[in-house]
């Protein structure tokens, strides 16, 4: 469960203060599929660096889970983000150096897990994402949209509690970019918390609740199913 | 020694074609190429866009093939090589720096540094002096425990570069390795390469700046496909 509560971030420059967020205030409940939305500026990246630990708000409580993440310092934030956060970026941000397996592999390696764990599960994580055939190949030598299911491969190897999505189809042609929604649906069927923050409306309905920011503010909030709402 | 080594032939290619076919029209992007690199050479290759640059790097670095030709890589034939064949001859041998330089934000600059060397078995006193090593050498030592995200954008790539040579690769492959820093990175980086060059290590760079490819001991310049010079 992760909550925000009043969340303000401000940038100074000089004499000059730019408010990025002012009073944002949400819940995010396990197992909901969350697309953030909104123009440029308003405030999204922001709000997607302080919920994905990056950066720190000036003032309000961020509770994930049992964490009160806005007392933590640099090197507890970063811990808690290695065992519990999995990210999908725009520009999959893969290791040009290292096979598709060995960049799946990567998180477990610095979570610690043995040698015959990590193989058992990036072997399983490979055969669910249907990239088991690629496993020796190197990110340059994949399509956009393989390098983004190996990125989500990476995401999710480490079993996190949620996953954060920034713009994960901003690279990518709209069939793969679809193909990219169908996979994080999946994800969401079988359990895993997503947030997403998106450019694009017809994206934003795969999800479940659609948060619209507007000048560092929460505007809307629409419920995919009513139901829910209540 | 140096003199030896600088004998061996590290690359060759012999009348190497790439071209992309749709339908019965075939677009050539690499005509006829024929080309030897020594080993401890640093050479740049030049020309327009869409000279075929970035083509020939992706071949040399085993990332694509070619359609016709034969490609030799320390004597190893990798025209005949399989998948798993090429991947392990890449993998020890091969170093890439391209314009992006994807750090993990969950790892700080000494983590990330380190990475590559943790798929090599190395050992854990061995892999903090060879990081410690690199750390001095690209003068980011007080930068060791801070995260990406606290870093400029030139500072990030220069720890992707440091990542990418921490290995101790034999070749160097490089696209554009400046085309994000500013002129005083920029330099430093081609010293830095300069440096790894006189230790014997390979370096092939694709580069649009003239300056830049002065620092190389050759220039191959690409046009539509054919070396011009």
């Amino acid at each position: 469960m992760i909550s925000l509560k009043n969340i303000q971030k401000y940038y100074r420059t000089d004499e000059v203060e730019t408010t990025a967020l002012s009073g944002v205030t949400m819940d995010i409940t396990n197992g909901e599929f969350v697309a953030i939305m909104g123009p440029s500026g308003c405030g999204k990246s922001t709000l997607l660096n302080i919920l994905g630990m990056l950066d720190n708000p000036d003032s309000g409580e961020y509770h994930f889970y049992e964490h009160e993440v806005a007392q933590y310092n640099e090197r507890q934030r970063a811990d808690l983000r290695k065992k519990s956060i999995g990210f999908v970026f725009q520009s999959f941000n893969l290791i040009d150096e290292l096979t598709v397996y060995e960049n799946v592999e990567l998180p477990l390696l610095y979570l610690g897990f043995d040698a015959s764990y990590r193989k058992k599960r990036v072997e399983e994580v490979l055969e669910q994402m249907q990239m088991m055939h690629r496993r020796n190949h190197f990110p340059q030598q994949l399509s956009g949209g393989q390098q983004q299911r190996v990125a989500v491969s990476r995401a999710i190897v480490g079993k996190p509690l949620v996953i954060f999505a920034d713009e994960p189809t901003g690279n990518l042609d709209s069939k793969n970019g679809q193909e990219v929604m169908h996979l994080l649906t999946e994800l969401n069927k079988s359990g895993s918390t997503i947030v997403m923050v998106t450019h694009t409306p017809e994206f934003a309905e795969y999800a479940s609740r659609t948060i619209h920011l507007f000048d560092g503010q929460v505007v809307t909030e629409n419920f995919k199913n009513t139901a829910k709402a209540a | 020694m140096l003199s030896h080594s600088y004998m061996t032939i590290m690359i060759s290619l012999h009348n190497l074609t790439k071209y992309y076919a749709s339908g019965s029209i075939k677009t050539f992007v690499l005509r006829n190429l024929t080309l030897d690199i020594k080993q401890g050479e640093f050479v740049s290759i030049m020309g327009p866009s869409g000279s075929g640059k970035s083509t020939l790097l992706h071949i040399l670095g085993m990332l694509d093939e070619a359609n016709e030709g034969k490609y030799f890589f320390m004597e190893k034939p990798v025209h005949q090589l399989s998948e798993k064949q090429r991947s392990e001859l890449h993998k020890g041998s091969i170093g890439f720096v391209f314009q992006s330089y994807h750090l993990i934000d969950e790892l700080t600059v000494y983590e990330n540094i380190e990475t590559p060397l943790l798929y090599q078995n190395v050992k854990k006193d061995e892999r903090k002096s060879m990081v410690a090593d690199i750390l001095d050498r690209f003068n980011i030592v007080a930068k060791k425990d801070l995260f990406p995200h606290q870093l400029s954008g030139g500072q990030q790539q220069l720890v992707g570069i440091a990542r990418a040579v921490i290995a101790r690769p034999k070749v160097i492959f490089a696209d554009e390795p400046t085309g994000n820093l500013n002129s005083s990175q920029g330099r430093e980086i081609m010293d830095l390469f300069t440096q790894l060059n006189k230790e014997g290590t390979t370096i092939v760079q694709v580069t649009h700046s003239e300056s830049n490819a002065e620092y190389g001991n050759r220039i191959i310049t690409l046009f539509d496909g054919w070396i011009k010079s």
